[in-house]
């Protein structure tokens, strides 16, 4: 008996010091993680902030020499951008996922089309603007942001396919059999009741890949190209913000320095402002679904 | 009203698994129906025979005869056509999560068109009633997602889906297995009732469940039905010896 409590007491004591020892690494793993996006924040705002004013989200930039000016044109532009590209790859790469894990499964097509979202997914995404400026903006004879959003809508496809894919296999079977058993035709238990329970997955995954491409700057150098002024013409060069901050960035002047700064934090803040706002609005609506 | 259901010579497999073979079965209507026998001798892949959705399982077959009424379902009609009839209660409650409770037995008539919110909103009240769990949910029916409620009060809700569409039959496979004694003896009284309106086939490993809630019993064993008879005769005088020593719990 003796024996047995000793056993008991020593291991009490063990399992306290593992219990603190894995909560501890859980801490500092969390905060290994959080840290450089914490750091990026403040650093961009140190940096940044100061130039921030009502013009900058207001005008767009002024030549050399000139003070004020902003990026007010990038702003509209990289939202006309990110537009197209979603009105591409959201649902291409949604369609994507369904036939990938609903009704292609296993099957050759299946196979050849998640291999090459695979590999599209590697593709440097230089070689994104090169393919789409050769398959659009040679043919047409001018860059424009049909083809940047053209460009950022392909590279949205892998991500979501593959996501759409994933949230949908993991929905219990239970539930597609339940559907079934109520005598609902396949496709359309597929779409009410299986990429609906799947649907917060999936949306996470459109986040994902649109935070990606929102931040891109090298599909859009022979695509959207960048402008200067104002323009919401898809058939015409279209700021957007990585360019225009790209230009800043390599510029020889302290001011335009400080705007790519500024930019930089605004486009970071917007794509959170972005992402939250889906969020936000797909939460009511599929609670409100529920009603 | 429930029908009759005929089942001749019926065989089923999973790829090469021969897991039920000629199984020949005489269901009444309106009566209770309830399938015993060790497991992975074949009650779950029999009744999924009985609403054609064994066929659901990529390396699933069948052959035989099943007549629901008057209607041969593999031969004339569709397997969504035969699900609307042939209502079908799972082993593990299993309730649209995204959906309200109200959303939950809806959605078998919403999901095959129907709109009439005036009817929709009756029969979701029936339903509810006739499963035994309007009270416990009426001021929630918006409010709470199916998978907020305990286990019994889910599995009384998919019941209450089943019944929503309004079937002939409804298949049970173990539907009391996965609650405690209390949402047992519920849903033992719910069998008891909605027997007047409805086939009821009920598959269990509880012999006192079988005993208590049904008038005939079907014994299986190893894919084959050993003895279909009236439930007091297989309790008490089984024909086969093999019913016997399965009843008294001498194997199994
Ligand atoms: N999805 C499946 N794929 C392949 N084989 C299966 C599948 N489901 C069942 N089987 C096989 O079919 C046979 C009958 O299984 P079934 O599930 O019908 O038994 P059961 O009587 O319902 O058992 P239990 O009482 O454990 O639920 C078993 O040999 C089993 O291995
Ligand atoms: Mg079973």
């Amino acid at each position: 008996m003796a024996h047995r409590s000793n056993t008991s007491a020593a291991n009490r004591i063990w399992r306290t010091i593992a219990n603190h020892v894995a909560t501890g690494l859980a801490v500092v793993s969390t905060i290994l993680v959080v840290a450089p996006l914490v750091a990026i924040f403040v650093y961009l705002i140190y940096k940044g902030a100061s130039s921030l004013n009502f013009a900058f989200f207001t005008q767009a930039p002024k030549p050399v020499g000139e003070a004020g000016g902003g990026m007010a044109n990038s702003i509209l532009g990289s939202a006309i951008l990110l537009a197209v590209g979603s009105a591409i790859g959201v649902p291409i790469g949604i369609a994507g996922g369904i036939f990938l894990a609903e009704f292609g499964r296993g099957g050759r097509l299946a196979n050849t089309i998640r291999f090459t979202a695979d590999v599209l997914n590697g593709v440097p995404s230089i070689v994104m603007g090169i393919a789409v400026y050769s398959l659009i903006v040679l043919p047409q004879k001018h860059f424009s942001a049909l083809s940047g959003g053209v460009a950022l809508g392909i590279m949205m496809i892998p991500t979501i396919t593959r996501t759409t894919e994933e949230m949908l296999l993991m929905v219990p079977h239970a539930i597609r059999e339940a559907a079934l058993g109520l005598g609902v035709p396949n496709w359309r238990s597929v779409l009410a009741i299986t990429l609906k329970t799947a649907s917060p997955g999936i949306i996470t995954g459109c986040m994902l890949a649109f935070a990606r491409v929102a931040g891109e700057t090298a599909p859009l150098l022979f695509t959207a190209f960048g402008n200067q002024f104002w323009s919401a013409n898809l058939n015409e060069p279209i700021a957007a913000l990585p360019l225009q901050i790209f230009i800043y960035a390599i510029s020889p002047y302290d001011e335009w320095h400080r705007l790519a700064w500024a930019g930089a934090l605004v486009l970071i803040a917007l794509i959170v402002v972005a992402v939250s706002l889906v969020r936000y609005v797909a939460s009511r609506g599929i609670l409100k679904g529920a009603n | 009203m429930g029908v009759g259901i005929q089942v001749t010579d019926l065989n089923a497999w999973y790829g090469a698994n021969h897991a039920l073979l000629g199984i020949n079965m005489n269901i009444p209507a309106n009566h209770v129906t309830a399938l015993i026998g060790p497991s992975g001798c074949g009650k779950s892949t029999f009744v999924r025979c009985l609403n054609r959705m064994h066929e659901t399982n990529a390396t699933a077959r069948v052959s035989g005869e099943v007549r629901i009424g008057d209607v041969d379902i593999y031969a004339e009609a569709s397997p969504v056509e035969i699900r609307r009839r042939v209502g079908m209660v799972f082993q593990r409650p299993n309730p649209f999560p995204t959906m309200s409770i109200y959303d939950n037995v809806a959605s078998g008539l919403r999901l095959n068109g129907f709109r009439n919110k005036g009817v929709l909103d009756e029969v979701v009240e029936r339903s509810l009633q006739s499963s035994a769990l309007w009270d416990e949910v009426k001021d929630d029916l918006h409010k709470k997602s199916g998978a907020s409620l305990s286990g019994g009060q889910q599995q009384r809700l998919c019941i209450a889906r089943a019944l929503a569409v309004d079937p002939e039959v409804l298949l049970m496979d173990e539907p009391a297995s996965a609650l405690d004694p209390v949402s047992t003896a519920k849903i033992e009284d719910l069998i008891f009732q909605l027997k007047s309106q409805y086939t009821i086939v009920i598959v269990t490993h509880n012999m006192q469940q079988a005993a208590r809630v049904a008038e005939t019993t079907g014994f299986f064993l190893m894919g084959k039905l050993v003895e279909f008879d009236s439930t007091h005769k297989i309790f008490t005088n089984p024909t086969d010896k093999r019913t016997e020593d399965y009843i008294t719990g001498r194997f199994g």
